[in-house]
C-alpha cells in the first residue's frame, strides 16, 4: 500500500494525540498546536484527495490485523477527503480568529483544555467521516457531544452554563436515540459494518419481514441525529448555545460539529440503508418536509432576534433546512446540492460568527443592532468579512450561495411533481427572508453611528486579521471554483454509494 | 368558555371599527399634508369639527380597547395559562404514549432473544469464538475482542473518559491566584469540606485500613489477569478508583496528597493514553500495510501472553481509576 493511503489514519491518530498532549501543555503552546494540527490535517487530506481523484477509486483501510466484519476499518473516498480538507481549514481559521477572545474569556489555566476539545472535535469529525463501522461512529458521537458541551461552557458565565446544560440534555437525548437505533440495526441484521448491513437490509426489505422495526430504526436514526444537528423542531438548544459561547466555539459548533452529524446521517441513509429502501418506505419525504419547514421557520426566527449573534445562530436553522431538503429529494442532484451547501454554509457561518464578535467589540461589546450602527467603518476588515459571507448566504452571484441555490432549483426541476413546486416556493421565500435580515444587518453596519455613540476600537490582532482574510478568500474561492468542487462531489458521491 | 368567546368577538368587532373608519384615512391624509392643504383651505370649519369628532371617537375607542386588552391580559394570566398548561401536558402525554406504542411494537416484533437462527448468530461471532484464542492469544474472549479485534473503538472509549474528566476539570477546578496563595473560592471550598465531611472517624478509618489494601490488590489482579479470566481495564480500574475514594474519605486530602496529587493525575492519564495511542498506532500501521508486527502472542493462559492486550489493559485501568478519583475530588472541593 503506498504511504499516501495511510494519511487519513495518520490524521485521526495525530489529532487524538495532539488532544491528549494539549492537556499537559501551557495554553499558549496548545493554541498554536491546534492551528498547526488543523493545517497539517488539511494538507494531508488534500494530498489524499488529489491521489484519489487521479486513481478514481475509494479504498478500505484496516485498523489492525483483522479484516472488516471482525476488526475495525475505515473507508476513504474523494468525497470524505474533500470534506475533511474543508472542515480542517474552517477549524484552523476559526481557531485563529477566536484566539484573541479565547485569551480574554477563558481562565488562562484552562485554555489548554479548550484546545483539547478543539483537537478532539477535529479527531471526531475525521473519524465520523471516514468510519465504515456503525459503532465507531457512535463512539465518536460521544466524544463530540462531550467536547461540544465543554466548548459551550468554557466561557463561564450564567448564560453559557444554562445553555450548555440544555445542549447536554437535548444532545444526550439524540445520542440515546441513535444508540437505540444502532442496537435495533444490530439485532435485525447481526452486523455493525456498513456494507454488510446494507446487504442484510436490502434482503429484509425485499422479503418484507420486520417492516415495522426497520421503519422505526430509520426513524430513530433520523430523529436522533436530527436533534444533534439542530433540525427545525429540535433546534431549541441552538440559539443560546451558539449565541453566548466564545466565538471560536460557536464557529466550530455551527460549521463543523452539526455538519459531521448530518454527514453521518447521510452515510447511514445512502450507504447503509440505501436510498431505494428509504424511497420505498417514503421516509425521504419526511426529510424533505422537515427541511422545507426549517428553511422558512429558521429565517423567521432570525428576523425576530434583536441580537446579532443570535440572529446568525438562527440563520443556521434555515441553512440546515436547505441541506435536509436537498437530501430529502433522494436523487443524486439533490445530494450534490446538499453537500455543496454544507461546504458553503460551513465557510460562511464560521466567518459570520468570527466577524460578528469582532464587530461587537468595535461597538463597546454590545450585540444590539442600534449600537452596531457604523461598526463596519470602525472595524473595516470585519465589516468586509461579514458582508461577503452574508452575501454568500443570500446568494449573490460569484459567491457560493448563488451556485448552491441554482443547483437546488435544478435538482427540484429534475425531481418534478409537487416536490418541485414546494422546493421552488420555499427557496424563493427563504431567499427573500435571508435578504431581509442579512442585508438589513449589512446596511446597519454601514449607517452613521447613533448620536453621542463613542467607542474606542482596538486594533485587531494578527491572528484575527489572518483568519478574516482567510475567510473572505475561502468564501470567494468556493464560489469561483464551484465547477471543480462540484465535479469532485459528483465523482465522490458515485464512489460513496 | 362563553365569556372568552364573547370577548374575542368584541375584540374583533373593535378591530373592524378602528381599521375601517373612512374618516380616519381622510384625516391622516390631511394631517400629513402641508398646513395649507387643499382640504384645509376649502373647508376650515368642517375640518376643525371633523377633527374634534374624530378625537372624541378615538378617545372612546382607545379606552374601550384598553379595557378589553386588560381583560384579555387578565384572562390569559389566569384561565389561559391554566388551559395552556393542561393542553401542553395532554399533548406531551399523548406524544409519549404514541412513542411508547411504537417502540413496544418494535420490540415485540424483534427476533426472539437467544434463538439459534437469529441474525446475530453469524460468521462474526463464530470467528471470535472459534479462532479468537489462536489469533489474539487471550483466554478471555471479551478482552480479545475489545482490545485486539476492535481496539480502535476501545481507544475511542478511553478518550471519552479523558474528555469527560477534562470537561469536569474545566467546569469545577478552582484555580490559585499565585503558586502559593489559594484563591477565595478555594478557601471557601476547603472550609466547606472541613465543615461537612467526617474527620477522623475511628470506625471508618479502621475499616479502611483493612479494606483499602485488599481492594487495591484485587483491582490490580482484575486488571492484570484481564486476558486470562473475567475482568480487564474497565472493571479493575473502577475497583481501584473506589479503593482510593474510600481511603480519601477515611484519612482526608492530606494523606492522599502524599502519593496522589493533581500532578499525578495529569501525568498518569497522559502517559496511559499516549502509550495506548502509540502502541496501537504501531499495530494498526503494521496491520493495514500487511507487515509483521513482531509482537509475540506467547502461550495462552500464561500471565505474559496475548501480545498487546496486557499493557493496554493496564493503560485502560489507569485511565479509569484516575477519572473516577478525579470526578470524586472535583465534585467534592474542586481540586485534589
Amino acid at each position: 500500500m503506498p504511504l499516501i493511503r495511510n494519511f487519513p489514519f495518520f490524521c485521526i491518530m495525530l489529532s487524538m494525540m495532539c488532544g491528549i498532549s494539549s492537556a499537559m501543555l501551557p495554553g499558549k503552546i496548545a493554541r498554536k498546536l491546534t492551528v498547526v494540527l488543523a493545517a497539517v490535517v488539511a494538507c494531508l487530506n488534500t494530498t489524499v484527495l488529489v491521489h484519489l481523484m487521479k486513481a478514481g477509486e475509494s479504498y478500505h483501510f484496516l485498523m489492525g490485523h483483522f479484516p472488516a466484519p471482525w476488526g475495525n476499518e475505515i473507508r476513504i473516498g474523494p468525497l470524505e477527503a474533500l470534506l475533511c480538507t474543508m472542515f480542517s481549514i474552517v477549524l484552523m481559521l476559526s481557531a485563529l480568529g477566536g484566539m484573541y477572545r479565547l485569551k480574554r474569556q477563558v481562565d488562562p489555566k484552562k485554555e489548554n483544555i479548550v484546545c483539547v476539545m478543539l483537537d478532539l472535535v477535529l479527531a471526531g469529525t475525521l473519524s465520523m467521516l471516514y468510519t465504515n463501522d456503525l459503532f465507531t461512529g457512535y463512539v465518536f458521537i460521544e466524544i463530540m457531544t462531550l467536547a461540544s458541551c465543554a466548548l459551550i461552557m468554557c466561557r463561564q458565565n450564567g448564560r453559557t452554563m444554562v445553555s450548555a446544560m440544555r445542549y447536554m440534555i437535548m444532545s444526550l437525548l439524540g445520542s440515546g436515540m441513535t444508540l437505540m437505533a444502532i442496537m435495533l440495526t444490530y439485532t435485525l441484521t447481526g452486523h455493525l459494518l456498513i456494507e454488510n448491513i446494507h446487504e442484510a437490509v436490502a434482503a429484509l426489505y425485499a422479503s418484507g419481514d420486520y417492516r415495522t422495526p426497520l421503519t422505526v430504526t430509520i426513524g430513530l436514526f433520523f430523529v436522533g441525529l436530527g436533534i444533534k444537528s439542530a433540525l427545525f423542531p429540535f433546534h431549541t438548544w441552538l440559539a443560546d448555545a451558539y449565541g453566548y459561547s466564545t466565538p471560536a466555539a460557536s464557529a466550530v459548533l455551527s460549521s463543523i460539529v452539526s455538519k459531521a452529524y448530518i454527514l453521518l446521517l447521510l452515510k447511514i441513509f445512502v450507504r447503509m440503508i440505501g436510498m431505494d429502501v428509504v424511497r420505498g418506505l417514503h421516509l425521504n419525504d419526511l426529510f424533505f418536509a422537515f427541511g422545507v419547514i426549517a428553511m422558512v421557520m429558521g429565517s423567521l426566527s432570525a428576523m425576530h432576534s434583536h441580537d446579532l449573534r443570535r440572529m446568525v445562530a438562527y440563520s443556521s436553522v434555515a441553512q440546515i433546512g436547505y441541506i435536509y431538503a436537498g437530501m430529502g429529494m433522494g436523487i443524486e442532484a439533490g445530494l450534490v446540492a446538499a453537500i455543496y451547501h454544507m461546504m458553503i454554509h460551513s465557510a460562511a457561518k464560521s466567518s459570520l460568527f468570527i466577524s460578528s464578535s469582532e464587530l461587537a467589540d468595535a461597538s463597546t461589546g454590545s450585540k444590539r443592532f442600534s449600537d452596531l450602527r457604523g461598526a463596519g467603518k470602525r472595524s473595516p476588515l470585519a465589516g468586509v468579512c461579514f458582508t461577503v459571507s452574508a452575501m454568500s448566504l443570500v446568494g449573490v452571484p460569484v459567491l457560493g450561495g448563488f451556485i448552491s441555490k441554482l443547483i437546488f432549483s435544478e435538482a427540484a426541476f429534475e425531481y418534478g411533481g409537487i416536490h418541485m413546486w414546494v422546493m421552488l416556493l420555499a427557496l424563493a421565500v427563504s431567499t427573500v427572508l435571508n435578504v431581509l435580515y442579512l442585508m438589513k444587518t449589512v446596511i446597519t453596519l454601514y449607517r452613521p453611528a447613533r448620536d453621542g455613540f463613542e467607542c474606542v476600537v482596538e486594533k485587531p490582532d494578527t491572528a484575527g486579521i489572518c483568519a478574516m482574510v482567510g475567510f473572505v478568500v475561502l468564501n470567494v474561492l468556493l464560489g469561483v471554483l464551484a465547477q471543480p468542487v462540484l465535479t469532485v462531489i459528483r465523482n465522490g458521491l458515485q464512489l460513496f454509494v | 368558555m362563553k365569556k372568552s368567546d364573547s370577548l374575542w368577538r368584541r375584540l374583533r368587532a373593535l378591530d373592524e371599527v378602528s381599521w375601517e373608519n373612512p374618516l380616519d384615512a381622510q384625516l391622516t391624509a390631511a394631517a400629513t399634508d402641508e398646513p395649507d392643504s387643499e382640504l384645509r383651505r376649502r373647508a376650515p370649519l368642517d375640518f376643525a369639527m371633523a377633527e374634534a369628532r374624530h378625537e372624541e371617537m378615538r378617545e372612546a375607542l382607545y379606552t374601550e380597547e384598553q379595557l378589553q386588552v386588560n381583560n384579555l391580559h387578565l384572562w390569559v394570566g389566569r384561565q389561559g395559562k391554566k388551559w395552556l398548561q393542561i393542553a401542553y401536558r395532554i399533548t406531551a402525554l399523548l406524544f409519549c404514549a404514541v412513542i411508547i406504542t411504537f417502540l413496544m411494537t418494535t420490540v415485540v416484533q424483534l427476533p426472539p432473544f437467544g434463538a439459534v437462527e437469529n441474525p446475530t448468530n453469524n460468521e462474526v461471532a463464530q470467528r471470535y469464538l472459534e479462532k479468537g484464542l489462536k489469533e489474539t492469544g487471550a483466554v478471555n474472549m471479551v478482552a480479545g475482542m475489545i482490545l485486539d479485534y476492535r481496539a480502535f473503538d476501545t481507544f475511542g472509549e478511553s478518550t471519552v473518559l479523558f474528555v469527560a474528566a477534562c470537561s469536569v476539570l474545566l467546569l469545577l477546578k478552582l484555580g490559585e491566584h499565585s503558586p502559593d496563595a489559594p484563591s477565595p473560592a478555594m478557601l471557601e471550598a476547603e472550609w466547606d469540606d472541613r465543615h461537612h465531611e467526617p474527620k477522623n472517624d475511628a470506625i471508618l478509618q479502621m475499616a479502611a485500613r483493612i479494606l483499602v489494601p485488599v481492594i487495591l490488590l484485587f483491582g490490580m489482579y482484575v486488571v492484570l489477569a484481564g486476558h486470562l479470566g473475567p475482568g480487564g481495564g474497565f472493571s479493575g480500574g473502577a475497583v481501584m478508583g473506589a479503593g482510593l475514594i474510600l481511603y480519601l474519605n477515611a484519612f482526608g486530602f492530606e494523606k492522599t496528597g502524599r502519593f496522589f496529587t493533581y500532578k499525578t493525575f495529569r501525568w498518569v492519564t497522559f502517559i496511559a493514553l499516549m502509550t495506548y495511542a502509540l502502541l496501537k498506532s504501531y499495530s494498526f500501521f503494521c496491520g493495514a500495510n500487511h507487515l509483521e508486527s513482531g509482537i509475540p502472542l506467547g502461550t495462552p493462559g500464561a500471565i505474559l501472553s496475548s501480545g498487546l492486550i496486557l499493557p493496554l489493559n493496564i493503560c485502560v485501568g489507569m485511565i479509569v481509576m484516575c477519572t473516577m478519583y478525579a470526578f470524586y475530588t472535583l465534585f467534592r472541593k474542586g481540586g485534589m
